[in-house]
Parts: C-alpha cells; sequence; structure tokens
C-alpha cells in the first residue's frame, strides 16, 4: 500500500494542472467565441503555401 | 484572414477597444464562408488596421486608422452582400461578464475536487477498510471542505438573502444539504465512520454550478441584446456653433443649443422651430400616416422625421426629459407590470422546496424516535437531503432555455425577456401591424415610362428625401442617368418641381400636379401616374401558412385605411383585418382578446404599436422598429425573412415539452431514491449514482432542443 503515498499526490498534482490550464484558458479569452473559432479552422488562406 | 495574427485576439489586451475602433452588428452571417467574406470586405476598405468577426455574437469588432468612419466599413460589408448594423460603442459598454466568468472558475475548482474526491471515493466502495478507509476519507475531507466552501458561495449567499427575509427558495435546501453533508461527513471520518458524503455535495455542487451558470448565460445574453440594440443607430445630431455645423454625440447636446435637421432626419430630441419650414412625419409618435407642415415657432418632438426642407430648431428638452424617452419610461412600468409571469421553474420551486424540507424532517425525527441512535438518524436525514436535492431540476430549465434560445438566435430571433421562451409556447393568437412589419415602403418597378421620364424622375427622386420618394428611387434600374435639372424647388408636403430643358416638371401628390394618380409625374402638361406599392416582407405568406399549420389564429391591425390593409391581408393570406386603428383600439382589441382567454403575440414596429406591444402577452419586434418598440418587446426579430416566426413557436413550445419531460425525469429518480433513502437504505455510491445519472439524462435530453 506504500504506493498510494506516490499514487494520490500524482493523481492531484494531474488534476491541478488541468485546474491550472482551465484558468488560464479562460483568463485568456479562449471561451470567447467558440462557434467563431470552431470555423477558423475552415479558412484555406491562412497557411496554403509554405513559408518563406 | 485579415485580423493581425490569429494569436493577437486571443490576448486579453485585444478585448479593449483601441481607439478608433468600432463595432458592427451582423445580423445575417452564419458560417466560416460569411466570416471569410466580411473580413476581405474589410481589409480592403483603406484605413482598416484589423477586423475580427464573432460568430457567436454575430458581431466584427473593427481597429482602424483615426479619422476612419464607420459608414465606409459598413458600405463594404453589405457590397459584400451581408447585412450590417453599426453599433454605439459607448451605450455598448465594456462587456466583461465577471459573474460569469467566477461561476465558470467555481466550476472548474468544483469539477476539479470532485474528481479527485471521486477517485478515493471508488477504492472506498470498492473496500478500503479500518485505517486506508479513514485516510481517504480525510484527504477527501481536506480536499472537498475548502472545495464546498469556496465554490457554495453563490447558493449560500442566496440562501441567506432569502432567509433573511423569511422566504425559502431553492437554494435553502441545497445550502442546508451542503452544510449538513459536509460537516456530518467530517465528524464521522474523524470518528471513523462507514459513510462520508463528501463526493455527493461535490458533484451537487458542480452540476448545480452548471445550471446556475447556464441560466446566467441566457440572462446574460438577453441583457447584452437589449444592450446591443440600444447601441444600434447611434444617435448623433448636427450643432450649429459660431464656427460652423458641428456633429456630436447627442449625450452632449445640451437645452438652448441650435441644432441643424437636414430633411430625412429624425429629430433627435424636443425643440421648437427656429428657422425654415417643412413637413413632419409623425406617424412613429401619433400612428398617422399623412404628413404635417411645421414653420417657424412650432414645437418639434422627438421621434418625428423631417421630410423636405431642412430646419433648424432650439433645443427644450434632452435625455430623459425629451417625449420619447418619457413615453418609452412609461410603457416600461407597464411591461413590468405585465412581467408577473411566474415560469414552470419558479413553479416548480414553489412545491420542491418544502418538500424537501419535510422529507429530511420526517427521516431524522422518524428514525431518531424508531431507534434512538442521532448519530444514525442524522446520517439518513441527510441521504435524504442529498438525494432529494434539486440537482436535476436545477438543470431541467436552464439547459433547455439555453439550447433553445441558441438555435433562436441561429434563425435570427433575439430573446430579450428570460420568461419569453415559456410565454412563446403559449401563443395561439399572432397579431400583425402592417406597415413596418409585413411591409417596407418600397415602391415597384415603373412601367410603361420612356427612357427621358425615367432620367427626370430619376433627378427628380434624388433631389427630395420624402420616403416616397426615396422609394420610388428604390425601384429604378441603376442604369439610368439622372436627367440634368435647373430650378429645383421642394414644395413641402406636395412634391418637387424643376425645370429640364426648359420644360416644367414636377414629381409629387397627384392633388398638386391635377391628376388623379398618387404620386405622379409631370413633364410639360403630361401627367403620368407611378406605380407605388408596399412591398411585404420576405415570408410573409410562408409565415401565416405555417401559423395556420400549427393551429395559431393571426389577425392584422394597422392605422392604416381598410382598401391598403385589404390589399395586403389578401396577399398574406390573413383573414381577419381591422384598419383605422389607432394606438388606444389597438390596445382594446388585445384587451378583448385576452379576456377571450387567447394568448396574444403581437408584432409591431412603430412607436404608435408600443402600447399594444406591451399589454399583449407576447411581443416582437423587428430590427428595423423604432427603439421604443424593440425596447418593449419580449423578442427582436433580426432576420429580415418573417417565415421563420411559426418555426420559432413550434421550437418554443418543444422546449417547453422537454422542460416538463426534464421534471418528470428528475421526479422519477427520486421516487426511486427517496423511499431507499426513506427507510435507511441509501449508500454514498447510491446518492452519487442517482445523482450523477438524473443530471445526465436532463442535460441530454435538453440537447435534444438543438437538432
Amino acid at each position: 500500500m506504500n504506493i498510494l503515498v506516490v499514487l494520490i499526490p500524482v493523481s492531484l498534482g494531474l488534476g491541478a494542472m488541468w485546474l491550472a490550464w482551465f484558468l488560464w484558458a479562460l483568463k485568456n479569452d479562449q471561451y470567447e467565441d467558440m462557434e467563431g473559432d470552431a470555423n477558423r479552422i475552415l479558412f484555406d488562406d491562412e497557411d496554403d503555401q509554405p513559408k518563406p | 484572414m485579415t485580423a493581425a495574427c490569429p494569436a493577437c485576439a486571443t490576448m486579453p489586451e485585444a478585448g479593449e477597444l483601441a481607439v478608433g475602433g468600432m463595432q458592427i452588428s451582423l445580423p445575417t452571417i452564419h458560417c466560416a464562408a460569411c466570416m471569410v467574406g466580411v473580413e476581405q470586405a474589410l481589409s480592403r476598405v483603406n484605413g482598416v488596421i484589423s477586423a475580427r468577426v464573432n460568430l457567436g455574437l454575430k458581431r466584427v469588432r473593427i481597429e482602424t486608422a483615426p479619422g476612419v468612419g464607420a459608414a465606409a466599413c459598413i458600405a463594404a460589408i453589405r457590397a459584400a452582400g451581408f447585412e450590417a448594423l453599426e453599433l454605439d460603442t459607448g451605450a455598448l459598454g465594456v462587456e466583461a461578464d465577471a459573474t460569469g466568468r467566477s461561476l465558470l472558475i467555481s466550476i472548474g475548482v468544483s469539477g476539479f475536487a470532485m474528481m479527485n474526491v471521486m477517485l478515493l471515493s471508488v477504492s472506498v466502495w470498492s473496500g478500503a477498510e479500518d485505517a486506508t478507509r479513514d485516510m481517504f476519507h480525510l484527504i477527501s475531507a481536506m480536499i472537498a471542505l475548502p472545495a464546498v466552501a469556496w465554490a457554495g458561495q453563490p447558493f449560500f449567499s442566496s440562501a441567506w438573502g432569502a432567509l433573511r427575509v423569511g422566504r425559502l427558495n431553492m437554494d435553502v435546501p441545497i445550502s442546508l444539504a451542503l452544510f449538513a453533508a459536509s460537516w456530518m461527513s467530517l465528524f464521522e471520518s474523524i470518528n471513523g465512520g462507514e459513510h462520508a458524503y463528501f463526493e455527493a455535495g461535490l458533484s451537487l455542487t458542480f452540476f448545480l454550478l452548471i445550471g446556475r451558470y447556464l441560466d446566467h448565460r441566457t440572462r446574460i445574453a438577453a441583457r447584452s441584446a437589449a444592450r446591443e440594440l440600444a447601441a444600434l443607430e447611434p444617435s448623433r445630431a448636427d450643432r450649429i456653433t459660431g464656427s460652423g455645423i458641428e456633429t456630436v454625440p447627442l449625450a452632449q447636446v445640451a437645452l438652448g443649443d441650435t441644432l441643424s435637421i437636414p430633411a430625412g432626419m429624425r429629430v433627435p430630441v424636443d425643440g421648437i422651430v427656429t428657422r425654415g419650414s417643412t413637413t413632419l412625419d409623425r406617424g412613429f409618435v401619433t400612428g398617422e400616416s399623412a404628413p404635417v407642415l411645421a414653420g417657424v415657432g412650432d414645437t418639434l418632438v422627438s421621434g418625428e422625421v423631417n421630410l423636405t426642407g431642412p430646419l433648424e430648431m432650439r433645443v427644450t428638452a434632452v435625455g430623459e426629459d425629451t417625449t420619447l424617452r418619457r413615453m418609452a419610461a412609461l410603457v416600461e412600468v407597464a411591461e413590468n407590470a405585465r412581467n408577473k409571469y411566474s415560469g414552470l421553474a419558479d413553479r416548480a420551486a414553489a412545491v420542491y422546496a418544502p418538500l424537501v424540507h419535510i422529507l429530511a424532517g420526517v427521516a431524522l425525527v422518524g428514525w431518531w424516535v424508531y431507534s434512538g441512535d442521532l448519530r444514525l438518524s442524522i446520517n439518513i436525514a441527510i441521504a435524504v437531503l442529498i438525494i432529494t436535492c434539486p440537482c436535476a431540476l436545477g438543470l431541467a430549465v436552464p439547459a433547455v432555455s439555453t439550447a433553445a434560445s441558441g438555435r433562436l438566435f441561429r434563425q435570427g430571433i433575439l430573446l430579450k425577456n428570460a420568461t419569453a421562451l415559456e410565454r412563446l409556447a403559449e401563443v395561439d393568437c399572432v397579431v400583425f401591424d402592417k406597415t413596418g412589419t409585413l411591409t417596407d415602403g418600397r415602391a415597384a418597378a415603373q412601367a410603361g415610362l420612356s427612357g427621358d421620364e425615367l432620367a427626370v424622375l430619376k433627378a427628380l427622386a434624388l433631389s427630395s428625401s420624402h420616403p416616397v420618394a426615396r422609394g420610388l428611387l428604390a425601384g429604378l434600374p441603376v442604369e439610368v442617368v439622372p436627367a440634368v435639372l435647373d430650378d429645383l424647388e421642394e414644395l413641402g408636403g406636395n412634391g418637387v418641381s424643376a425645370t429640364w430643358n426648359g420644360v416644367p416638371v414636377a414629381l409629387g401628390r397627384g392633388a398638386w400636379l391635377g391628376c388623379i394618380g398618387n404620386p405622379s409625374l409631370k413633364i410639360g402638361d403630361a401627367t403620368c401616374h407611378l406605380a407605388t406599392g408596399e412591398h411585404m416582407r420576405l415570408g410573409v405568406a410562408e409565415a401565416v401558412r405555417g401559423l395556420k399549420a400549427a393551429g395559431i389564429d393571426t389577425m392584422l391591425l394597422t392605422g392604416d385605411t381598410s382598401a391598403a390593409a385589404k390589399r395586403i391581408a389578401a396577399r398574406a393570406g390573413i383573414m381577419d383585418v381591422q384598419s383605422d386603428m389607432r394606438p388606444e383600439e389597438k390596445v382594446a382589441v388585445l384587451e378583448r382578446l385576452r379576456a377571450q382567454g387567447k394568448k396574444v403575440l403581437m408584432v409591431g414596429d412603430g412607436l404608435n404599436d408600443t402600447p399594444a406591444l406591451a399589454s399583449a402577452f407576447v411581443s416582437m419586434a423587428p430590427a428595423s422598429a423604432m427603439d421604443v418598440a424593440r425596447v418593449v418587446s419580449d423578442m427582436v426579430l433580426l432576420n429580415p425573412d418573417v417565415a421563420v416566426l411559426p418555426d420559432a413557436i413550434l421550437l418554443a413550445r418543444r422546449a417547453k415539452k422537454r422542460i416538463v419531460e426534464n421534471f418528470v425525469t428528475a421526479a422519477a429518480y427520486n421516487a426511486v431514491a427517496i423511499p431507499l433513502a426513506l427507510l435507511g437504505f441509501c449508500t454514498p455510491l447510491m446518492a452519487a449514482l442517482a445523482m450523477s445519472t438524473s443530471s445526465i439524462s436532463v442535460l441530454l435530453n435538453a440537447l435534444r432542443v438543438r437538432a
């Protein structure tokens, strides 16, 4: 059962990483225009040419 | 792609409006191609630095070099084939939704805590014992207690607010359950007890916060819609100063200022004419369509339209004191009286909140009397409280209304009022206004005119800003070159006259030109009748057909003459027509319908419709309507196509059905779980299962509305 000493902090750490990522995304307006950003990937004039 | 770089727009600084920035509403965009179209069109406008479309809000945010006006951008977007309306950034305000963000953070925190505690709980449920179980319980407590205390704040503060004034709301049992479950579980964990309800408390918080957030989003969308409407038609005025004419925002106009009102412009504030004479369209204020003559010394009321000649006016009332604003304020009072409609959620809460407390109390007292074991009876009472807690109920309404209002928005209907969707579902009669709602004043194409006649007509129409003239102009082919005219003169209320190659020509009222047709064109001694004809709005006949198919009555109420009303009604397919109505007569008709037990949807646009809009069961105004009409309506039709109306009503009915289904689902889960909990068979595992499955089935059912 000693493995719990490692596993519980690891699971908490992973959860905390997810939480930090979520808060970061929220603070950086990643959820401002979900619909528009989903559609933007369909734009084909963005990187249709190799970078010079 | 015209935004400076994809990543820039996600930087927080981009949220602030730059100097020279503006926002334009794009009610008709719906896909990636539209976004590209608008952004590319704007990139070709001189002075535009960047433009980024927000598809969710149907808006484009443009940053421009100083001095670049909105007109150029709007023209470019319209040329690309999209509808564009300027938004007044001042009235729009800074749209930082702090509450929504803090709710999202709470959801994140409670979600994180719930996942981790659930992980620990699963090992307890699968057989962890003694010291391991106690340790897991204590670790859970360390995560859960701060998380519940912090993320549960919206419920605690709302419950406290209700209790302080001696009321019960849905948040009281929620807070009680969270509070009791947390402390009892802590007590059990410390004393090596078998059951702890940390994960139940956390998942309760998590699901309820989702419901709360969805509810908040619908509200904020409605509020920002109202603000967006206020921002449409930015109000400016031309002020005459010592050094000439300057255009200033309406807010800066002061009493005693002298304003210049060019022909065709709406009078922005109340005042007195100091120079010039003209005809006024008072239709928006009085409902009469006949123009009125006005000269020096006559009073001007905000909302009137100056039809023919330029005017100068001295301002006698500004801001809240103007007639228009006072009328809007009156209407708002009437509207508040109407808004006593209690939604399904309120009615459910009124029944449910006391029930939860009674059941928990019965469990506590019953088990205490029966077993004499206080700890056991408190445990069972808490289990009952958690099981009955309105987790699914809290999601039932907001999840459905979010899905439904999102879908309505995509169809071009903005819900401004939170209960509008539920009321729309009950509608069984639709009352239309005519002008501006079923028709717009565009003239039909002219037939049987020679090339010269067309050229003269175009030149005359160009020189006048009367709506009829502008309508005629819209009906003329673009390739017609206007004739060169001399001695142009506009005669208030009658028309325009001029000379063309020495021949007197005129365009105006038939009676003025000595012939029957109205309007007529006179060249030399020959007169010819011009075709006007109100243009039916797009999809009116389909809308009426669809409404009939859905079993909804339609009716036309108009202030116009009965001949005009009958013609339009026949084309639209409306049988029930009442014409020559004054605003108060419209209200009387609506009152009569209400007395007959009808739930009326009123669709209208003018100031003369405003009282009727405010007294109807539900109301809708087209986006082109007077701002007062838009303010009082529950919904705004952004889509120029009226044919979406029956769909909207059907969607509202379906949404209401889903809400009721959700209540039934939640009640069914409770009906199974409550007896088990009351009898003391409920374990934390069962509580967690019942709560999650009922919440998820309610959410999934709500999502069906989107399809």
